[in-house]
């Protein structure tokens, strides 16, 4: 079905902050790694493109681009910047196998998210100038509006969305690349400071630094790099509306048609019977039931209820952020979607150690974002190749 | 070419280049963007994806600025992505315009290419001393100009040019852009005036500089199949080419831009070039200095290196010479809002090949041209071969 | 269609009716602050300034001595072999001369920026810098020049630890 396979990844991090790394060398080890997952390739001579995933205010460039080439093994290469998640780089990498021009493509995105002084300045830096940012206060207010009217559309209760904090926190206890693994309890998330009602301080994902680094191939290229290639089956993007003013205040319309898109291009006409695991953003608690509904793979309304039945558990019928999300692993910027895939890859080549879901054969990757956005992608994978 | 999909331009539109417009710049993106979709016949409903230029966020004055410009792209609900190669952005953009289609992901595809420099108050300058490394040179006070100033003087130096050389691509650019409806720095000037005019960071002078600017351009792109549905007569993408350079660029020898040759080379192969002066009939290197069209000439091999101030000399790039460069009056004529002004290059040879360029059009029927920017630390080349 | 558009869009509105505040506008002062991590590399580097001397790192395999220092390899894309000292003399490679400060505002006195190829690092491998002590008529290509640092104690760790490079005069060398 597809041809284009993920044939290399490398990771370092997530930890909540790396001093000891400047974020060009934080990128190398990444780099190295994940060339050498992918048979050794040479990135001076086997790489036909490169994509790095950055936002300048989130380094403190202007024109990051300019900084990222050497450590990539990319100088006189063909390198380019997406504005956006990991995932969004993936798409475009994907996008550029299929021309038949490209044969091995890397993608990067990391978070040095700990070099920043003034994270929520920065945030509302992004709202509309006119008509929100002069209102002030901190933006992840928008976020507690959203869960506000996700609760009161869809039933969902609070202790439902700090049950999905319990269960990715622990997740994260068995992944090594997790920085906020905990075991805690439904009380401790509800009892923990209100911070935009009706959204508590630990259903908040705390940022973390980190680099993921992954090699993608052609279907010819990908089986001389690799045994154990997972095929990207499909990928989907789609942006709602930047406007608060007039974008859907319950469902998570971004996903929904990035889902579609993703579903259609890999042929899958029934997720919740074809997919076997899901890795989606949890940014904020409720972000994870919200976002499974909009993956289609319940009703609205119903992903609360799943999460209580043990469903989306380890070893439950539809895992879900068995890496421990963002909430587990910590909200790595850009690189949030590359977490949520490198788990996917990681769960597909059987490489998950104590968190392998057994007979995994096609996950799905999934990434948001964040304030203020209404931006979203997925990518459909699977070690099976039809 | 293998049976690999074909890509066509079949619409464009551009604002007016100003150095402050009253749009927001969700505005100037809807303006080209309607604009370039009524030149297709097109409505936004036929548009299956989005593909957003613009450069730094600190023009605009707003974080992920891609995001916020979305709904203006008429992006709404739509696949959408920002690409972002600093000066190279505005060329660069089509191409990933191109990937969208050319992959069979999608039918069409708009490209649309934004800058609001003069949100950037009181002066856009500002924005770029944040482009700079944060150990190296953020604390010497490096400037744009300064590190631009380096450049053309070894490119002076290594070719023994003279400023007189240089100062005729102004002169013949400015000239140029009399004839472009929305050019912001047209004029009739000369070699002396260029010479005379206040000395900012030597060897740049005033008149070696392109202006700030707001302005945005866009493009509609479309497979084969759809093309050939919507117009008679498509502009075919027949290569795509991009490169960057090391970030260390005080190791290289700033003379010539490698990078705009890796990334030339690129494109040409795809479309099947070998010998480019021969083949090409029109060019729109990027020419925010002077001193850069000839730079980029020889980059993108369409002489050899130092005999671009030649060519000029000689008339050969005026518009009506033998190898007419930068028709529209470049960004030194036209200006210069970053990504917009790239992809008003590669509208100005989808026109010039359509032969719709009215006063500005080339003679002798062309059939081939390249637009190609250049941005980043000196170090980066975006590059597209365009054939009717 | 170029010829065939009758107008185009864009009301152009003049700066100064800007800057007098005829025309709205919504202004805002981002208060963005950053710590970036030196790194590896960066940090020897800057402390090493601090003593006064200028540190390079080598690649045995590309041969190349590489100031300023990095710990992997940018052609041969591995990590660095180790660390060497070079000299903080060097050559003008090429300069230029700035009358506009960042804001394009004029200056009085006029800077001299160069980029200096150093003395003991390979070819080609420059720092960029200011040159003083030097009518900036009187620079030229290829002058040998050499670095003046801030006395010790005044030192921080910063590329301004070098206050700027001047010409070396015949008598010296």
């Amino acid at each position: 079905m597809s041809d284009v396979a993920i044939v290399g990844v490398g990771c370092v991090g997530f930890k909540s902050i790396m001093p000891e790394l400047s974020y060009k060398e934080l990128m190398f080890e990444a780099a190295v790694k994940a060339y050498e997952d992918a048979g050794g390739i040479d990135p001076r001579k086997d790489v036909d493109a490169f994509v790095t995933c950055a936002e300048d205010y989130w380094e403190g460039f202007s024109i990051f681009d300019e900084f990222v080439p050497d450590q990539l093994g990319a100088v006189l290469g063909h390198l380019f910047t997406v504005s956006g998640d990991g995932l969004l780089g993936l798409a475009n990498a994907y996008m550029l196998i299929k021309t038949g021009h490209f044969d091995v493509v890397v993608v990067e995105a990391h978070s040095k998210a700990s070099d920043i002084l003034t994270f929520y300045d920065i945030v509302a830096f992004a709202l509309d100038p006119i008509m929100v940012r002069p209102l002030g206060g901190n933006p992840y207010y928008i976020a507690g509006m959203e869960m506000h009217r996700y609760l009161a559309e869809t039933g969902t209760t609070l202790e439902q969305c700090a049950e999905v904090v319990v269960k990715n926190k622990r997740n994260a206890l068995a992944n090594p690349y997790a920085a906020y693994g905990a075991d805690i309890t439904v009380d401790q998330v509800l009892d923990s400071e209100t911070w935009f009602y009706p959204l508590k301080k630990l259903e908040v994902s705390p940022l973390s630094d980190g680099c993921i680094v992954m090699v993608l191939a052609s279907e010819r290229m990908a089986k001389k790099l690799t045994d154990k290639p997972v095929w990207v089956e499909g990928v989907g993007w789609a942006t709602e509306t930047p406007n608060l003013e007039t974008r859907d205040w319950c469902r998570a319309i971004y996903t929904e048609i990035a889902a579609d898109m993703a579903y259609k291009d890999a042929g899958i006409t029934c997720p919740q019977r074809e997919i076997d695991f899901v890795e989606l953003s949890d940014l904020f608690a409720y972000k994870e039931l919200q976002h499974l509904e909009a993956l289609r793979l319940c009703r609205y309304g119903e992903a609360g209820m799943l999460l209580e039945d043990g469903v989306t558990t380890r070893d439950g019928d539809l895992p879900v952020n068995v890496s421990g999300g963002c909430l587990g692993m910590g909200y790595a910027l850009e690189a949030s979607g590359m977490q949520r895939l490198l788990e996917a890859v990681l769960q597909l080549r059987g490489e998950a150690e104590g968190r392998q879901i057994p007979d995994a054969e096609v996950g799905l990757a999934h990434t948001w974002r964040g304030i203020p956005t209404a931006t979203g992608a997925v990518a459909v994978l699977s070690n099976i190749k039809e | 070419m293998f049976g690999k999909k074909r890509v066509a331009i079949v619409g464009a539109g551009l604002t007016l280049f100003r150095r402050n417009l009253k749009e927001t710049g969700k505005e100037l993106a809807y303006e080209a963007s309607k604009m370039a979709l009524d030149a297709a016949g097109m409505e936004l409903s036929d548009i299956q994806s989005v593909v957003m230029g613009t450069a730094p966020d600190a023009f605009d004055g707003v974080h992920m600025k891609g995001e916020y410009l979305a709904d203006g792209a008429g992006a709404r609900n739509k696949p959408y992505v920002r690409v972002y190669v600093g000066g190279g952005t505005g060329v660069f953009t089509p191409l990933a315009g191109w990937w969208h289609v050319a992959s069979g992901q999608f039918d069409t595809c708009l490209v649309v290419c934004e800058e609001k420099m003069s949100s950037c108050f009181p002066h856009p300058a500002y924005a770029f001393t944040t482009i700079f490394d944060n150990i190296l040179a953020r604390p010497l006070g490096t400037t744009l100009i300064w590190i631009f100033a380096l450049e053309m003087h070894r490119y002076m130096h290594k070719h023994n040019i003279k400023k007189e050389q240089i100062a005729r691509v102004a002169v013949k650019n400015k000239r140029n852009a009399l004839d472009h409806p929305c050019a912001q720095l047209a004029a009739n000037i000369t070699v002396e005036d260029v010479l005379n005019s206040e000395i900012m960071c030597w060897p740049v002078q005033r008149l070696d500089i392109s202006p700030t600017s707001d302005g945005a351009a866009a493009l509609v792109l479309a497979s084969e199949d759809v093309a050939k549905k919507v117009t008679d007569n498509p502009v075919w993408i027949d290569g795509v080419g991009w490169c960057i350079d090391s970030t260390i660029w005080t190791n290289r020898d700033l003379y010539y831009p490698d990078y705009v040759e890796y990334a030339a080379r690129m494109a040409y192969k795809m479309a099947g070039i070998k010998n480019p002066p021969k083949e090409i009939d029109l060019a729109e290197p990027y020419d925010p200095f002077d001193y850069k069209e000839l730079h980029h000439m020889e980059g993108l091999l369409l002489c050899r290196k130092g005999e671009a101030p030649k060519l000029t000399e000689e008339g050969v790039t005026a518009r009506d010479g033998d190898l007419p460069i930068c028709p529209s009056g470049g960004l030194l004529g036209v200006g210069n809002p970053i990504a917009a002004a790239g992809a008003m290059k590669v509208c100005e040879v989808f026109w010039q090949l359509r032969g719709e360029a009215g006063k500005r059009q080339v003679p002798g029927d062309p059939r081939t041209g390249v637009a190609q920017a250049w941005g980043d630390l000196m170090q980066y080349g975006s590059v597209i071969v365009l054939r009717r | 269609m170029s010829e065939k558009i009758k107008s185009y869009p864009g009301f152009r509105i003049k700066t100064a009716d800007l800057r007098e505040g005829k025309v709205p506008f919504e202004a805002w002062r981002p208060r963005v602050r950053y710590a970036w991590s030196a790194g590896i590399a960066m940090s020897r580097f800057l402390e090493e300034l601090k003593n006064g001397r200028i540190i390079a790192t080598y690649c045995n395999k590309c041969g190349r001595i590489m100031v300023p220092p990095r710990v992997f390899c940018e052609q041969c894309f591995k990590p660095v072999d180790g660390w060497k000292y070079v000299k903080d003399t060097g050559t003008i490679n090429t300069y230029s001369v700035s009358f506009i400060a960042g804001d394009a505002s004029r200056i009085k006195e006029p800077i001299i920026v160069a980029v200096i190829d150093i003395d003991g690092a390979s070819p080609g491998m420059g720092i960029l810098h200011k040159i003083g002590e030097i009518n900036w008529k009187e620079v030229k290509f290829g002058m040998k020049v050499k670095a003046v640092w801030k006395p010790p104690e005044e030192r921080v760790g910063s590329i301004t630890d070098i206050k700027y490079f001047k010409p070396i005069r015949e008598e010296t060398l």
